[in-house]
């Protein structure tokens, strides 16, 4: 009776209550410095910032259980039923809902929107670069490129893991949800504001140290720079929290006979990624956090005036950030491995070995970070131990990806949109593999440092393995998620527009690097026109074709074919229920009795209740 | 550590959930320890490239005997947690709160000497990198602390309303291994701050 009496007052939990809450938080945080205390513009924004999280999440509900919990009351079994989301119900993705399956779509729309505004700030820079000399202004140029590599790392950082991940990994081990559905909601909605705070930077002064944030340049005061900074950490606490939720999950929720090599292979990927966005995270954001007290309260930890160590904010950043490039890679290679034995209607290649090459990229993965800075003057003697541990980390990479070669190799082949992302992911990941021997190496990258080598090397990487795995796993699991089947001419026309664009951005911008065009910069020499205006034309195209992709999303979600339980004649646990899956994924858990990739053979299934191919 | 879907827990599920709840914990304990092990190397770093320790001349090191005791204060802390721990899980209620109660309050007397300490010593956060990397490390641990002390203060509440048993011990467990685990920073904190 008493809840009731409490929402007729206020609006129930939910986005109005939440900005109403979240203004109300920065004013008070914002308010209490700006008339309180002498304060600058960064602290009362800090603050402000602090207090309007702390209210959004109060408002949207994130905490009411917890509260309820921690005052010793009763849990209102209903009202947290509810929290759980009905199907059906279009408001639930608004709301502070449980369901991984809400909460994964979320994710996964969040990142596409993201990925699309930064696709349009790409858009502005390649316009920029078409042509010699200063189109718009070097400042403008700037603060966009900073802004489109901050919004694609989170992207790349959130798309398959908290998107796809989210969605399937309680599908894929067979449970009813995560560990912890609270905690889970929780890590979504910390996103929104951070990301926000990104996307408005502009209009606080923008900030132009891309996204690595390298003092002094991050130190000097601008409100834009200071709200990436904020937005990063808050990002990070997120991935964190999220990172336990994945790890518990697949730990200990597995489906009875799920034993260590009956795990499908993407959730082996995303097991790999959560344990490194635990260890390394907050690695950063203790990183990040020194250089805002540097900003705000006074201290030195990177002025060197001071006696504090520029260096040591490089170390401490590349510490998380070379580790988050397999955060960002491994679910697409995950997703990548995942897809190939169901289209190629063989069991996956070697896959214990690919287990084991993704655990070994994980542990390697922190050993390497300092080949980021052969040129930023650190320690001599650190150069040559770290080409060698960055080399040896092609080994298990290059495992991962003869495991997908190997299937593919006698298959029985189906050309399906999905498919075709593997071998696109194939030939891209080659490419940018390949590129990174040279940057590994000391005395390449010497040369290559800071040129369009290394923009050209870490695209190919990181769409390739990335973006590549994510379209891959979008289209391979629209299907499941949605109900409904995509249309396979769009994704065909998408496909092959964008990997023709793709390679066409991109491709050239290794010989712009090695000819010394400088990356970051909004003018080049007036020689490398030419190629540059080229380099444009195909980028536009990039976005084209993202748009019809959109397009076919939007459009086969409203009223595609319907797709039915398991199109695909997939063997993994998610297909053995319906499309889209019950509130509970299973009517009955299933029971695992053998590895999900039994192609081929006769009379083999994943789990029982698999419906007759 | 409540059913999910809001269904009431049966046996098997509660045990999943505590067992899920732990692990939980000690994960996120791990990426707290690599957080303050990131503030850590900052300081070795620093100190290392400095001619001397102070960097500067005319700050002096804080002494040794407030924070010697703290230490053992917090040190006898975790003991009485642990107490507190074995007091539930024999079934007795009363036993427990009281040995909560002191854990509460040796923490309690930790943050108000170490802000004794704070206001007494001879430079401040913004005193170089002497006083930045003495007081992030210092002041992260004591967020810490505060933290801890909040939790306690949480299952208290609910041991007073007889929410805590041996079958209902979840919360004072994973308390428990946090403050273990704040202690063993301070023991960190201690030997190279100020000993060191």
């Amino acid at each position: 009776m008493s809840a009731m009496a409490r929402r007729s007052i206020l609006p129930g939990p939910g986005l109005t209550r939440a900005v109403l809450w979240a203004a109300i938080g920065f004013a008070i945080g914002a308010g209490a410095l700006a008339f309180g205390l002498k304060a600058d513009e960064g602290q009362i924004f800090g603050l402000g910032y602090l207090f309007a999280l702390f209210g959004f999440l109060l408002g949207i509900g994130a905490f009411r259980f917890w509260l309820t919990w921690a005052a010793g009351r009763e849990i209102d079994v209903h009202e947290e039923h509810a929290a759980h989301g009905r199907a059906g119900d279009w408001r639930r993705y608004f709301r502070f809902t449980t369901d991984h399956k809400v909460i994964g779509i979320q994710y996964l729309v969040t990142a596409f929107l993201l990925f699309f505004t930064a696709g349009i700030a790409a858009m502005f820079m390649r316009f920029e670069l078409a042509q010699p000399g200063i189109a718009t202004s070097k400042d403008l140029y700037n603060m966009i490129m900073s802004t489109h590599g901050a919004m694609m790392i989170t992207v790349a950082l959130i798309s398959i893991i908290g998107g796809l991940g989210n969605y399937l990994v309680p599908l894929m081990v067979g449970a009813r949800d995560m560990a912890f559905p609270k905690a889970n909601a929780l890590s979504y909605w910390m996103l929104p504001l951070a990301v926000l705070l990104v996307a408005i930077n502009p209009l606080l002064g923008g900030f132009d140290s891309g996204w690595t944030a390298y003092p002094p340049l991050s130190q000097q005061a601008n409100l834009g720079q200071q709200a990436y900074l904020m937005a990063f950490v808050t990002v990070g606490i997120s991935s964190i929290l999220s990172a336990i939720n994945f790890l518990v999950t697949v730990f200990r929720m597995r489906a009875p006979g799920m034993s260590l090599l009956r795990i499908p292979i993407f959730v082996w990927a995303l097991t790999v990624t959560a344990t490194l966005a635990l260890i390394a995270t907050s690695v950063v954001a203790a990183a990040f956090t020194m250089l805002l007290f540097d900003r705000l309260l006074g201290t030195s930890f990177f002025r060197a005036t001071r006696g504090g160590d520029v260096i040591l904010f490089q170390h401490l950043f590349w510490f998380y950030s070379h580790p988050a490039v397999y955060i960002m890679g491994l679910p697409g290679l995950g997703a990548i491995l995942e897809v190939v034995p169901v289209f190629a209607r063989k069991p996956l290649f070697a896959y214990p070995l690919a287990v084991l090459s993704f655990i070994s990229i994980g542990v390697l993965s922190f050993m390497v970070w300092a080949h980021h800075m052969f040129v930023s003057g650190m320690a001599e003697f650190f150069h040559i131990p770290i080409m060698f541990t960055t080399e040896l980390i092609s080994i298990p990479t290059g495992i991962v990806f003869l495991s997908a070669l190997g299937t593919i190799w006698m298959g029985r082949i189906h050309f399906k949109v999905p498919m075709l992302w593997v071998f696109g992911f194939v030939w891209a990941f080659l490419i940018g593999g390949i590129t990174g021997v040279f940057l590994a190496d000391v005395p390449t990258d010497i040369t290559l440092s800071d040129t369009y080598f290394v923009v050209a090397h870490f695209h190919y990487t990181i769409i390739g393995g990335t973006i590549y795995g994510l379209f891959a796993g979008t289209y391979y699991w629209f299907p499941k998620i949605t109900g409904k089947m995509y249309s396979e001419r769009l994704g065909r026309l998408h496909f092959w527009w964008f990997s023709i664009a793709f390679n066409a951005t991109f491709l050239p911008m290794f010989w712009l690097g090695i000819e010394g065009m400088r990356r970051r910069v909004a003018d080049y020499p007036t020689a490398l026109g030419t190629v540059n205006l080229i380099v444009s034309i195909a980028a536009v195209n990039i976005a084209l074709s993202v748009a019809v992709f959109a397009f076919n999303m939007v459009r086969s979600w409203r009223r595609g074919a319907p797709a039915g339980a398991n199109p695909w004649n997939a063997q993994t646990l998610e297909w053995q229920t319906a499309s889209p899956p019950p509130i509970d994924n299973f009517d009955v858990i299933p029971t695992v009795t053998a590895t999900p990739y039994q192609y081929g053979s006769l009379g083999s299934t994943a789990g029982e209740g698999r419906a007759a191919p | 550590m409540t059913a999910q879907l809001g269904h009431h827990a049966s046996p098997d599920e509660a045990i999943a959930a505590r067992s899920n709840m732990l692990l939980g914990v000690k994960l996120g304990i791990l990426s707290e320890a690599m957080l303050f092990g990131a503030l850590f190397a900052a300081y070795f770093v620093v100190r290392a490239d400095s001619p001397g320790w102070p960097p500067i001349s005319g700050f002096e090191r804080p002494e040794l005997i407030l924070p010697g005791l703290n230490s053992l204060l917090l040190v006898s802390s975790s003991v009485t947690m642990q107490l507190a721990v074995r007091a539930v899980r024999s079934g007795e209620g009363s036993r427990m709160r009281r040995w909560l109660g002191l854990t509460m309050l040796l923490g309690g007397i930790f943050i108000a000497v170490q802000g004794y300490e704070f206001s007494n010593n001879g430079f401040g956060l913004d005193s170089g990198i002497f006083g930045s990397t003495f007081y992030i490390l210092t002041g992260f641990h004591g967020a810490h602390v505060l933290v801890g002390l909040g939790l306690m203060t949480i299952v208290m509440n609910r041991a007073r309303r007889g929410l805590v048993s041996r079958e209902h011990d979840t919360a004072l467990e994973a308390t428990s291994y946090y403050w273990h685990f704040v202690d063993v920073v301070w023991l960190f904190l201690f030997s190279t701050l100020y000993v060191l």
